[in-house]
């Protein structure tokens, strides 16, 4: 779907997206990184289940709620890689635990 | 066509009375107010709750137990009346109390409640940690949850949808509503009453005032006193989560869509519907104080509304000596009542008098003499 233009060459952090090693580059948002998945959803709706994708990239839609490190319903689109994060794609209701 | 009767105010009071008289065959025509007015039915908590109620005034105890014990026929008539689903659940309700005091304090107020119902069997029971804990398998509650009060009758339903359901439900039944119609004046026209709107009058054999703070100035011109004052209550609503709650509680419930509702506050008495960061920081304690957990969920928006506080809190429904077919309905717990406002009071109205059941409830209550 989307691919980077350049090779961010020393700059790459590995992060875990529902435990796949997945290379980015430091600095870029969570939801960038999503939208270069073939998997290209980022999570269900809390209603009908039915699949989204990261929309406005600018922290107005919540379509690219996703978990991180446990913590849920973050907005993809505003927080930025670490080298390590694990990024779970968040499925309907979050539980009242994640 | 000229109604029957005309009810001013659309809110959840106005909107069940209206209700109610449709399906008695009144025609109805219901005065709806603007976007802009104060507007209690934006800020309902959505309990249908009896515990705890009606301290001092046995009557309302009383007619809070029939509004609880009529609501499932009320919310399976209108649902299917009006299509629109209310999710009604009374599987009892919760009030948590913190610490060992706080449980006792809890235990002597339903007591006392109790001995001034006279009779009848406790609808309501105290729950030590373990017992609670039993009722709560998916929730870790908080070191000091003590236990909570067990309300049998007690439950929840959308209040949003109690009011989108009443307003499409009249309309079904023949009603008309006219929505941003102030009524700037009320005059005898005989034994009729004519309402002075904006630009435009009325004529009705029959009216009812359900204006919420707005009722006091439409009364005193059919000759009732009624003294109100707003009392704000804030509420907060988180993200959506998957069911854990099973039960309402006191100013925490999850509703049917997965939010948690946190409330309410009582914390002023202008007409101002702002929020506060104090409110927010408050109930967001109190909250994780009985579910930390809770700390980590998203707020996703807070709000304020204006309860409708006559000067002992409870409501008025009255009849004018003075102007025979003018009635008032004024009250903070809409949707509570709203199944005794849908049946027995528009009843009432329909037949022209409220009966005796109604009469503690009249606004002489506080009509002190001018002089000792």
């Amino acid at each position: 779907m989307f691919r980077k233009l350049h090779n961010p060459g020393s700059a790459t952090v590995t992060i875990y997206i529902d435990g796949c090693a997945v290379t980015a580059e430091a600095g870029e948002s969570i939801a960038a990184v999503m939208l270069r998945q073939p998997t290209g959803w980022s999570r269900t709706t809390s209603i009908s289940q039915s699949p989204r994708a990261p929309y406005c990239m600018m922290g107005v839609c919540f379509e690219c709620l996703v978990a991180v490190d446990g913590k849920g319903s973050l907005q993809g689109c505003l927080t930025p890689v670490r080298d390590g994060m694990r990024v779970t794609r968040q499925q309907g209701r979050r539980s009242l635990s994640a | 066509m000229q109604p029957d009767i005309v009810v001013i105010g659309g809110g959840t009071v106005g909107a069940a009375v209206a209700y109610g008289l449709a399906m008695r065959r009144q025609k109805v025509l219901l005065l709806d107010g603007d976007d802009g007015d104060f507007r209690a039915a934006r800020a309902n908590f959505g309990l249908v709750w009896l515990q705890g109620k009606g301290l001092d005034m046995p009557a309302y105890q009383a007619l809070t137990r029939s509004s609880t014990e009529l609501w499932r026929g009320f919310s399976d008539e209108l649902e299917a009346e009006s299509g629109i689903e209310l999710f009604l659940e009374q599987n009892g309700g919760l009030a948590f109390c913190l610490g060992e005091e706080g449980l006792e304090k809890r235990r002597l107020d339903l007591l006392r409640l109790h001995n001034q119902r006279g009779g009848g069997e406790p609808d309501w029971e105290m729950l030590d940690r373990a017992a609670l804990e039993r009722l709560l398998p998916g929730v870790a509650l908080g070191p000091k949850v003590a236990g909570a009060s067990f309300g049998r009758r007690d439950g929840h339903a959308n209040p949003l949808r109690l009011l989108a359901a009443l307003h499409v439900a009249l309309l079904r039944r023949g009603a008309n509503v006219r929505h941003r119609a102030r009524v700037n004046r009320i005059e005898p026209a005989g034994a009729d009453f004519r309402l002075v709107l904006n630009g435009e009058t009325l004529t009705a054999p029959r009216i009812v005032i359900a204006a919420g703070l707005g009722s006091s100035a439409l009364a005193r011109q059919v000759g009732l006193e009624v003294p109100l004052r707003p009392e704000r209550g804030q509420v907060l609503v988180t993200e959506r989560l998957a069911r854990f709650l099973p039960l309402p509680a006191s100013g925490l419930r999850q509703t049917d869509e997965g939010t948690i509702m946190i409330g309410a506050t009582k914390d002023g008495h202008d007409f101002d519907v702002s929020t506060t960061t104090e409110a927010a920081a408050s109930l967001s304690r109190k909250t994780t104080e009985i579910i930390p957990a809770l700390a980590g969920v998203r707020l996703v928006r807070h709000w304020a509304g204006l309860r409708i506080m006559t000067p002992d809190s409870y409501p008025i429904y009255a009849e004018s000596r003075s102007h025979p077919g003018a009635f008032v309905a004024i009250c903070h717990s809409g949707v509570t009542l709203a199944a005794v406002h849908a049946s027995l009071l528009a009843e009432a109205i329909a037949e022209g008098s409220l009966p005796d059941t109604f009469s503690p409830f009249h606004q002489r209550r506080f009509d002190v003499p001018q002089a000792a």
